[in-house]
C-alpha cells in the first residue's frame, strides 16, 4: 500500500500556530423573502484545509459564493487582515483568493490552454505547475474543455485557480460526481496543495473529509453548529449522524 | 440564370448590410445579456454622420474620397456613442433588465425624434460614388457594383471580428464572457471594463451599417436605423446570440430568402417570408442555429 500525501507538511506549524487567513464574521445572505446564512462566522486557519460541512442546502455553497461576493451579502470579511466585503469579485479574487466552483464551470467553448491563459495570458498548460500536478492535461492543450470528462474538467478548474499565487482556495465539491479513482486523484492534488495554501473545502465525502482536512466547520439551517478538528469529528459516530446525517461506516473509504 | 445570378448577389449583398448591423447586436447581447433597442440609433447617427461629412468636405474632393473620409467619422462617431450609452445609461443598470430594455427603447424614440426636429422626417438624397451607382455584367446578369462593397466590407468585419475573438485577449475574455459571465469574473477578470470595449465596438459596427445602407437606399432618414435593427434581431434570434458564426449565416439566409421571395413570388412578400423563417428555425431549433458560442 503506498502512502498518500496528507495536507500538512513535515515542519509546518499547526493551524492553531498562526493567525486565520480568512475571516468570515456574522455573515448573512438573503435571496428573495429567503434567509440562507444567518450570522455565519469562522476562521479559515493560514494552514492545512479547513472542511465546511453540513446537510445539502444548509448553505455551504451559498457561504463561498458570499465570500468571493457572487452572492448577496452583508457582513464582515477578512483576507491577510484587510477587509474585502466591500470590493467587487474580481479585486477580491485579485486580493488572493482562488475559487474553484461546484461542477467545475469551465469553459467549454475554449479549448484547455485558452482556459488557463484567461487567468494568465503567460501560463497555458505548459506551465510547470500544470505539468507536475495534472500531467494528463499537457497533451489536451488544444482539445475543446467541453469534450473533456467530468474528471478532466475537474483538474482544468483546479490547475487555472493555482496559476495564480493565492492566499487561500475555495473549492466547491470537487469530486462530486467523479468516480473512486479520479476522487483519490483529486485528493492527492489538494493534499499537495494544501502544503502551501490554506484550502477552505466543501465536501460531502467524508473519508476524503478526514483524509486531507484538519479542521472543519459545520453549518445547519444557515448557521455555525460545530468547529473543531477533521479527525474528531468524523471519529465520533453519534455526532457525525447528529450534525451530517451520515456516518462513516456509510460512506466507506476513499 | 442570369435573374439567379442577380438574385443571389443582391441577396447575398443585403445579408452583408444585415449582418453589419447584426453583429454588434450579438456579441453585446451574448456577452453582456443586454437587449440594445438603441442599436438602431446607433445606424442612424452613422448614417447622419456620414451624410454630414460628406456634405461638409470639399465639393473639389471625388465622391469616393468623401465616402471613405464618412466611412472613418461615421466608426468613430459609432465607437463614441456606443462607449458613452455603455458609461452613463448601461453600466447602471446591469442587473435591471426590464429597465435596459425600457432605456434603450426610450433613447431610441428620443434620437429619432432629435433627428426628425434638426434634419426633417423626410428621406435626403446622399451622394454615390459613381462606380457604386453602376453594374458589372457576371455570368450573364448585371449586378450592382455597391452590393460587391458591401460583401467586401461584411467579410473583413467578419474576419475581423473572428480574429478578434480568436487570437486576442479582449476576444477571449468575450468568448469566456459569453458562455459564463460571472465564472469570468470569479477568475478575476473586470468583465466591466470588456463591456465598455464591447459596446463601443458594437456602435462601429453599426454605424458602418447605418452609412452603407443609406448608400444602398440612396437616402438617410430618422426611420432607417429602426427598419434596418428589425432585421438585425431576425438575424441574431436565428443565428444565436453571441455567435458570431451564427449571425453571419443568418444574415445571407435572411438576405437570400427575402430577395428570392420578393423575385419568384411577388414584391413585398420578401418581408413576410423572412419572418416565416424566422419562426421555422424557432420551431425546428429552439436554441436557434449556433447556440451562445460566438
Amino acid at each position: 500500500m503506498t502512502e498518500q500525501p496528507t495536507a500538512r507538511g513535515p515542519g509546518s506549524p499547526s493551524p492553531s500556530e498562526v493567525g486565520p487567513v480568512l475571516t468570515v464574521a456574522d455573515l448573512h445572505v438573503r435571496y428573495g423573502g429567503s434567509h440562507v446564512l444567518q450570522g455565519v462566522s469562522f476562521d479559515v486557519p493560514a494552514t492545512g484545509v479547513t472542511a465546511l460541512l453540513g446537510r445539502n442546502g444548509v448553505g455551504k455553497t451559498t457561504t463561498l459564493k458570499a465570500i468571493i461576493g457572487l452572492a448577496p451579502r452583508s457582513g464582515r470579511i477578512v483576507l491577510r487582515g484587510k477587509e474585502i466585503q466591500d470590493e467587487p469579485t474580481p479585486r477580491i479574487i485579485r486580493a488572493g483568493i482562488g475559487y474553484v466552483p461546484e461542477d467545475r464551470e469551465v469553459f467549454g467553448g475554449l479549448t484547455v490552454d485558452e482556459n488557463l491563459r484567461l487567468v494568465d495570458p503567460d501560463l497555458g498548460v505548459d506551465a510547470p505547475i500544470v505539468g507536475r500536478l495534472f500531467p494528463d492535461l499537457v497533451a489536451r492543450g488544444r482539445q475543446r474543455a467541453g469534450t473533456l470528462s467530468g474528471g478532466q474538467q475537474q483538474m482544468v478548474s483546479l490547475a487555472r485557480v493555482l496559476l495564480r499565487t493565492t492566499s487561500v482556495l475555495l473549492v466547491d465539491e470537487p469530486t462530486k460526481g467523479l468516480a473512486p479513482k479520479l476522487v483519490t486523484e483529486v485528493a492527492d492534488v489538494l493534499a499537495e496543495v494544501a502544503r502551501t495554501t490554506p484550502i477552505l473545502l466543501v465536501e460531502q465525502n467524508l473519508p476524503l473529509v478526514r483524509r486531507i482536512a484538519d479542521t472543519v466547520v459545520v453549518l445547519d439551517a444557515g448557521q455555525v453548529v460545530h468547529r473543531g478538528g477533521a479527525a474528531e469529528l468524523v471519529a465520533d459516530a453519534d455526532l457525525t449522524r447528529e450534525l451530517l446525517g451520515v456516518s462513516m461506516r456509510r460512506e466507506g473509504v476513499a | 440564370m442570369t435573374d439567379f445570378v442577380l438574385i443571389m448577389v443582391t441577396g447575398v449583398g443585403l445579408g452583408a448590410l444585415y449582418f453589419l448591423a447584426a453583429s454588434g447586436l450579438s456579441i453585446i447581447y451574448g456577452l453582456m445579456g443586454v437587449l440594445n433597442f438603441a442599436h438602431g440609433a446607433f445606424m442612424m447617427a452613422g448614417s447622419y454622420a456620414g451624410w454630414l461629412t460628406m456634405g461638409a468636405l470639399p465639393g473639389s474632393w471625388s465622391v469616393a474620397t468623401r465616402l471613405l473620409v464618412a466611412v472613418v467619422v461615421a466608426l468613430a462617431v459609432g465607437a463614441v456613442i456606443g462607449l458613452l450609452v455603455e458609461v452613463v445609461l448601461i453600466r447602471p443598470l446591469y442587473r435591471h433588465h426590464i429597465q435596459q430594455v425600457l432605456v434603450t427603447v426610450g433613447l431610441s424614440l428620443a434620437s429619432v425624434a432629435a433627428a426628425q426636429g434638426i434634419w426633417g422626417a423626410d428621406p435626403r438624397p446622399v451622394e454615390k460614388p459613381e462606380w457604386m451607382g453602376g453594374t458589372t455584367l457576371v455570368l450573364g446578369a448585371r449586378l450592382p457594383n455597391d452590393r460587391f462593397l458591401f460583401i467586401l466590407v461584411a467579410v473583413a468585419v467578419f474576419l475581423g471580428l473572428l480574429a478578434l475573438l480568436h487570437y486576442t485577449r479582449l476576444g477571449l475574455i468575450i468568448r469566456a464572457g459569453v458562455e459564463n459571465r460571472t465564472m469570468v469574473e470569479a477568475l478575476g477578470i473586470n468583465v466591466h471594463r470588456t463591456f465598455t470595449v464591447v459596446f463601443a465596438l458594437g456602435g462601429a459596427a453599426a454605424a458602418l451599417a447605418g452609412l452603407l445602407y443609406s448608400q444602398y437606399a440612396g437616402t438617410v432618414s430618422p426611420a432607417q436605423g429602426g427598419s434596418l435593427l428589425i432585421y438585425a434581431f431576425i438575424v441574431v434570434v436565428i443565428g444565436g446570440m453571441g455567435s458570431l458564426v451564427g449571425t453571419a449565416v443568418a444574415a445571407v439566409a435572411v438576405g437570400l430568402v427575402q430577395q428570392l421571395a420578393n423575385f419568384y413570388a411577388a414584391s413585398g412578400v420578401g418581408d413576410l417570408s423572412v419572418v416565416l423563417l424566422l419562426a421555422l428555425v424557432l420551431l425546428l431549433r429552439p436554441s436557434s442555429l449556433k447556440g451562445a458560442h460566438a
